[in-house]
């Protein structure tokens, strides 16, 4: 039982964890109509940094922020100086193009801090326990990481629903040209929504760094994750991310935790520990194929274009 | 249509090329460059036949290269367990691709757009896994094959020009059978339910068994690659059905031009050359702008393969075979 809580509680992190990385995709995806590969490479980035300004700095804090400012200004200037010109162009070209992206991106990186990984050390307040019932304990940072990740989402659903520039953002969503024809300078908004999405992807990074390490290539199968989410939540929708990410999360967690033990009751000791760990892996992808078949739109269909 | 365009000329000229590999090879002793021609015409025909259904069919399977790790497994497998035979391992990693094509195809055609691209790739994803898990078999680590098919006294597949041969005609084959496919009835209604599903539907095509039908082709027709892949590697593991394998199929065929038959085999040249060429241009620069020898920029060739990549996006639509084209009009 008390495996079975903590278990549910790291689904519910990585879950979170991934909604901070699929609202920025699905948002570009949604908004701009933009398939972005080299979205994970953000991810990555956002991570780098967080480690770097850590080791100058010495201070945990003070680095995340310094590191999602840096992570924001490299998504904006990725949107300006190349992926602009990709906006209203087929999928594939979306593909071929942020492909390369990705692979400059791997390399880039390698270039700066080489091919090694780097750690970015938990501060100590944070690597603690903390007892969420009398007696059972949890990691002090995989909470924060719910709670950030929980407000990240809360402010996120109110700039978009309650703000001026969200209601530009849904606006610029549905009718590109008509919000130009009104005025609004939808390049500079597009070029907003782009650093947002690459800082919330960023932040992702950060958050997950301490956890495991940093190195090249960490932002490619998180980044298929991401994908698999916004997908079974239907592009564009946030709500939909929301959900089926924690879904995704927890599916991923508990099934990794407990499905070759479930296996056993049915497969003799030797088949259940050969199949568990692939039918888990495999798992995500079978609830996606099952979903798109029962509603090929996802979860939930954002309005229709 | 057969006028002396300076792109039949640039294709005509790169197929007699890729004829006279083996010609060069032998004269210079320089096997590497048939290794490695070898294995560009491997892929070029997974890029022709994943070009069939997405230039020609508008379906874009994002999770092509799991075919080429199903027949690898197939011949791998069955070599594992004694079956070295050509006509056994052959037809049954051809049928096992022809049978993934059905059941995957079938479900994906439900859905349209990214949602198709996203559902090819979590059908890949599964297999991926699976790769993974045959602990039997490897597992991560792969399968190594000790002896290349056996086609009796036939063909002798270890024999590295004959080996070559093969695929260049595997290669040509594959090329002349999708461009019948593409000019045929069938073909037509293929391209008519790429640009309007519904009326091509109003008229009164079954378009889903039209398009199943020719995701399956083209299927079995990487499954060929993926059985000459692993015989030319000798070796088979997951890492061959890893998604940034599908991306660079998707990558061969949009940089080659998705227009023609022949674009994606450009690609495939294109792109894996520069792959094997580019270190060394660097530190050919290197050494002659510092004055000294850069070993170090060698490794970082992908930091000029990804800009020029994007480059060829935003500035040659329609790849290098649109950009021969346009050459032509002036």
């Amino acid at each position: 039982m008390l495996l079975f809580i903590e278990q549910t509680l790291n689904g519910l992190q990585f879950g979170l964890l991934l909604f901070l990385l699929a609202a920025g995709l699905t948002l570009v995806f949604g908004i701009m109509d933009l398939v972005n590969l080299a979205h994970g490479s953000l991810y990555m980035i956002g991570a780098y940094f967080a480690a770097t300004f850590a080791a100058l700095t010495g201070s945990f804090v003070f680095a995340v922020m310094l590191a999602l400012v840096a992570t924001l200004i490299v998504g904006m200037a990725v949107e300006v100086i190349a992926l602009r010109r990709l906006y209203g162009r087929d999928h594939l070209d979306h593909v071929l193009g942020t492909f390369g992206l990705l692979l400059f991106f791997n390399e880039f990186v390698r270039l700066v801090w080489g091919p090694a990984g780097l750690s970015l050390p938990l501060p100590s307040w944070l690597n603690t326990s903390f007892p969420i019932f009398p007696g059972v304990y949890y990691p002090t940072y995989r909470l924060m990481i719910i709670v950030v990740a929980l407000a990240v989402a809360a402010l996120l659903y109110l700039v978009v629903m309650r703000t001026r520039v969200g209601m530009l953002i849904r606006a610029g969503a549905s009718n590109r040209e008509m919000i130009g024809a009104l005025g609004i300078n939808i390049k500079l908004l597009y070029t907003f929504v782009f650093g947002l999405g690459a800082a919330l992807a960023g932040l992702a990074g950060m958050m997950q760094a301490p956890i495991l390490t940093v190195q090249i290539g960490m932002g490619e199968n998180i980044l298929i994750l991401a994908f698999v989410v916004i997908i079974i939540g239907g592009i564009g929708s946030i709500r939909g991310a929301f959900v089926a990410s924690i879904l995704v999360g927890l599916i991923d967690t508990v099934g990794r935790a407990f499905l070759p033990d479930v296996l056993k009751l049915f497969l003799s000791n030797a088949a259940a520990s050969t199949a568990g760990p692939a039918l888990s892996s495999m798992l995500i992808y079978l609830v996606m194929a099952v979903i798109l078949v029962w509603r090929p739109e996802g979860l939930f269909p954002a309005a229709s274009k | 249509m057969k006028a002396l365009t300076v792109r039949n000329i640039v294709v005509g000229a790169l197929l007699l090329f890729l004829a006279l590999v083996p010609v060069y090879s032998q004269m210079t002793g320089n096997l590497f460059l048939m290794t490695l021609f070898t294995r560009i015409v491997i892929l070029a025909i997974a890029a022709v036949s994943l070009n069939l259904i997405m230039g020609f069919g508008g379906m874009v399977s994002f999770g092509h290269a799991a075919y080429l790790g199903i027949a690898g497994y197939a011949v791998g497998i069955l070599a594992h367990e004694g079956v070295n035979s050509g006509f056994v391992q052959w037809p049954v990693a051809l049928l096992a691709c022809a049978l993934f094509a059905l059941v995957t195809g079938a479900l994906s055609l439900r859905t349209r757009g990214v949602y198709f691209i996203m559902i090819t790739l979590a059908f890949a994803q599964m297999i991926y896994y699976v790769g993974v898990s045959l602990d039997r078999y490897g597992a991560d680590d792969g399968l190594t094959i000790y002896r290349r098919s056996d086609f009796g006294g036939w063909i002798n597949l270890s024999n590295k020009t004959v080996f070559y041969y093969v695929c260049f005609g595997f290669l040509m084959l594959t090329c002349y059978l999708v461009w019948r496919i593409v000019n045929s009835r069938f073909g037509m209604v293929i391209r008519g339910a790429r640009s309007n599903l519904r009326r091509m539907r109003a008229i009164g095509f079954p378009c889903f068994r039209y398009q199943l039908t020719c995701f399956v082709i083209a299927g079995v027709l990487c499954g060929l690659s993926g059985i000459l892949l692993a015989n030319h590697t000798d070796f088979v593991s997951p890492a061959v059905m890893h998604w940034t394998r599908s991306g660079d199929l998707i990558v061969m065929a949009v940089l080659g031009g998705m227009g023609s038959v022949l674009g994606p085999v450009m690609g495939a040249v294109a792109l894996l050359v520069l792959e094997e060429w580019l270190p060394h241009a660097i530190s050919v620069v290197g050494q002659f702008v510092t004055g000294k020898p850069v070993v170090a920029a060698k490794e970082y060739w992908a930091l000029i393969l990804g800009p020029m990549l994007l480059l060829v996006v935003l500035f040659a639509r329609g790849g290098i075979d649109g950009l021969l084209e346009k050459i032509r009009r002036g």
